[in-house]
């Protein structure tokens, strides 16, 4: 899709730093997510994914100084006041979580908490309330929306109470959901129909999205455009399809080569040695240094390596290359030189 | 049922019931299987399939209902009564859970932790512990190392080492790499697959991932509703899958081209179908 004038969704060089710790959770995060455009960002515990995400709403961990710009619709949301931040929760950006049991009080019904900002955020009366409700439950794919109203939480699978949270985030008829490893805690198949309900919400509805998964393989398959994250920076962005054919930093490769394929030859797994960095640990140069197999000594851990697009393009005989929908960017010091490496 | 020694694990017609609203709930239900020296088998479900219940029976954590688990011949102890047959049913099957700290005393050293299971077990000496933190490697540094001081896939390879030090017939993995990232998880999946060429252990892996059971194991069973749906070689499984339901779960693992929506529509075929495949679990009241 043709880029718009102005994203949706816009981080630029956000930085966020927390007292007592060696290194920034995020450091200098520039993403973007367009209207109707479904966006992945891809890191393992610890890498400042879901930070990111919540500094989408505003939500930014107390105590914390940040640096650079989050727009929503425009408005910068980094050090806005309260009305403003408001304004952007309760009608562009709404979130769901992992965990669909943390995000509703137990002892009321699926109704209640589904007409309680409709109510009184929306200014809609109790009727006007519950017909959306039950609107918005049909649209999430839930087989009896009237029954499920007048149930409690406890009595709703994992999936469906996922699909309940998603109906309440609609609530606000969002133009962007912003999902916080939305299927992790869910079965394989329920996984599959969340991620079904979310992608017909994004084509029909024109919001966008904006996935953070731990899981490269979810996200190229649901997702248009991929940002890989480490250590609070992003190494790494570009169309699903170039990700998973070429990827760029050894980082996304070393993803790639850790996770056991269901097809071809298994032969055996090359994991990435050490963990990932914790906050307590500070690095001078690539974040990746320790753990990278193509790391040099006195050139990646002098400075960080700033995200760009890479000047070589790798040989591709046999597929026609068309204009890529999204540039690559890695930042990685040696991303010309392990063009066939990484592959 | 015959005793076989040379087998190190056979599980014949074991079925598990839990008291619910009325009828009992059955989490498991005939399951049958056994394994040979060395060999790997992988229990695949998603939730309420019974697999960790199962789990859960194979070291003695629950009581079945009905039928019988022998290690390598003999009746597995289900109230292991004195220490004699307490250490014997410890020989016997080891568990790794998904949380380390299951297993691991949070106020002892991992080094002291594999000491004293070894000293239990009267084999405790300095090398012996190295020789078990080298095997799931790890070093002086871990073995030094509280639980908490420790990273995810460190605790969990530390678990392992816990286990391994029993020397057991039978090593459980009851989804131990689910919760790891990624890249750890790698780590952890290759050393399982050491351990499998180094000793002569069976492993049973419970997990709801089907691409890491195709890279630990050799052999598959699918659970769905407390019955066995399904049990062939990994890859024979994964290339003809017989069942909808198997179908079911490898169409939902992400993949390029991958159509989400036809996974809904697949499932409530599937519901729609169950009635002749599989028998109702109650009928008869039993075997």
């Amino acid at each position: 899709m043709p880029p718009l004038e102005m994203p949706l969704l816009e981080y630029d060089g956000l930085r966020v730093e927390l007292p007592g710790t060696a290194r920034p959770i995020l450091d200098g995060v520039t993403l973007s997510v367009a209207a109707g455009e479904a966006v992945a960002l891809v890191g393992e515990s610890g890498s400042g994914k879901s930070v990111t995400a919540r500094a989408a709403l505003g939500l930014l961990p107390s105590g914390a100084r940040t640096g650079g710009q989050v727009r929503v619709d425009g408005t910068d949301l980094v050090g806005a006041d309260a009305a403003r931040l408001r304004a952007v929760r309760t009608g562009v950006a709404s979130m769901i979580f992992q965990d669909p049991r943390a995000g509703i009080n137990p002892v009321r019904r699926v109704g209640d908490f589904l007409t309680e900002s409709l109510r009184l955020v929306g200014g809609r009366t109790r009727a006007e309330a519950e017909a959306r409700a039950l609107e918005l439950l049909t649209a999430v794919g839930l087989p009896d929306p009237a029954r499920h109203l007048r149930q409690y939480p406890h009595q709703l699978s994992g999936g469906m109470l996922q699909r309940v949270m998603i109906a309440g985030a609609l609530t606000a008829d969002p133009q962007l959901l912003l999902c916080d490893e939305p299927t992790t805690a869910l079965d394989v198949t329920t996984q599959a129909e969340i991620m079904a309900v979310l992608g017909q919400l994004q084509r029909d509805r024109g919001l966008g999205l904006l996935l953070i998964t731990h899981d490269l393989d979810l996200a190229a398959a649901t997702c248009d455009r991929i940002y890989v994250m480490y250590a609070g920076r992003i190494v790494e962005t570009g169309t699903a399809a170039d990700l998973l054919a070429i990827p760029r930093h050894p980082y996304t490769a070393g993803l790639l080569g850790s996770s056991p394929p269901l097809e071809g030859t298994p032969g055996r797994l090359t994991p990435i040695p050490g963990a990932p960095l914790s906050l307590a640990e500070a690095a001078s140069g690539c974040a990746f240094f320790a753990r990278c197999r193509f790391a040099q000594p006195g050139r990646c851990d002098l400075t960080p390596p700033v995200l760009t697009s890479p000047v070589l393009t790798p040989p591709v005989p046999t597929l026609p290359v068309p204009a890529p929908a999204a540039p690559t960017l890695v930042a990685c010091h040696r991303a010309d030189e392990l063009i066939e490496e990484n592959r | 049922m015959t005793a076989d020694p040379d087998l190190l694990l056979q599980v014949d017609g074991l079925r598990k019931t839990y008291p619910g609203d009325g009828a009992p709930v059955v989490a498991v239900d005939d399951l049958s299987f056994s394994l040979r020296p060395g060999g790997a088998l992988g229990i695949v479900g998603e939730s309420g399939s019974g697999k960790t219940t199962t789990a859960r029976m194979l070291v003695g954590l629950e009581r079945p209902d009905q039928g019988q688990i022998l290690v390598q011949g003999t009746p597995l102890v289900a109230r292991a009564r004195g220490r004699v047959a307490r250490l014997a049913r410890a020989k016997a099957v080891q568990i790794v859970f998904q949380d380390p700290y299951l297993s691991l005393d949070a106020r002892r050293t991992i080094g002291a932790t594999l000491d004293g299971v070894l000293r239990l077990h009267g084999s405790a000496s300095p090398a012996r512990t190295r020789e078990l933190l080298a095997q799931v490697g790890l070093g002086d540094r871990e073995a030094a190392a509280l639980p908490r001081e420790l990273s995810g896939g460190q605790r969990q390879r530390a678990a392992i080492a816990r286990a391994l030090a029993v020397e057991p017939a039978v090593l459980v993995l009851d989804e131990a790499v689910s919760a790891l990232d990624v890249s750890v998880q790698a780590q952890v999946l290759n050393l399982l697959s050491d351990i499998r060429r180094d000793t002569g252990i069976g492993l049973v892996f419970v997990s709801h991932d089907l691409a890491v059971v195709r890279y630990v194991c050799d052999e598959a069973l699918v659970m769905y509703r407390g019955r066995t749906v399904e049990h062939r070689p990994v890859a024979d499984l994964l290339a003809t899958p017989r069942h909808p339901y198997t179908r079911l779960l490898l169409a939902s693992v992400p993949h390029p081209g991958w159509n989400p929506e036809a996974i809904g529509l697949q499932r409530r075929e599937l519901a729609a179908l169950q009635a002749p495949l599989l028998l109702p679990v109650d009928a008869g009241g039993g075997r």
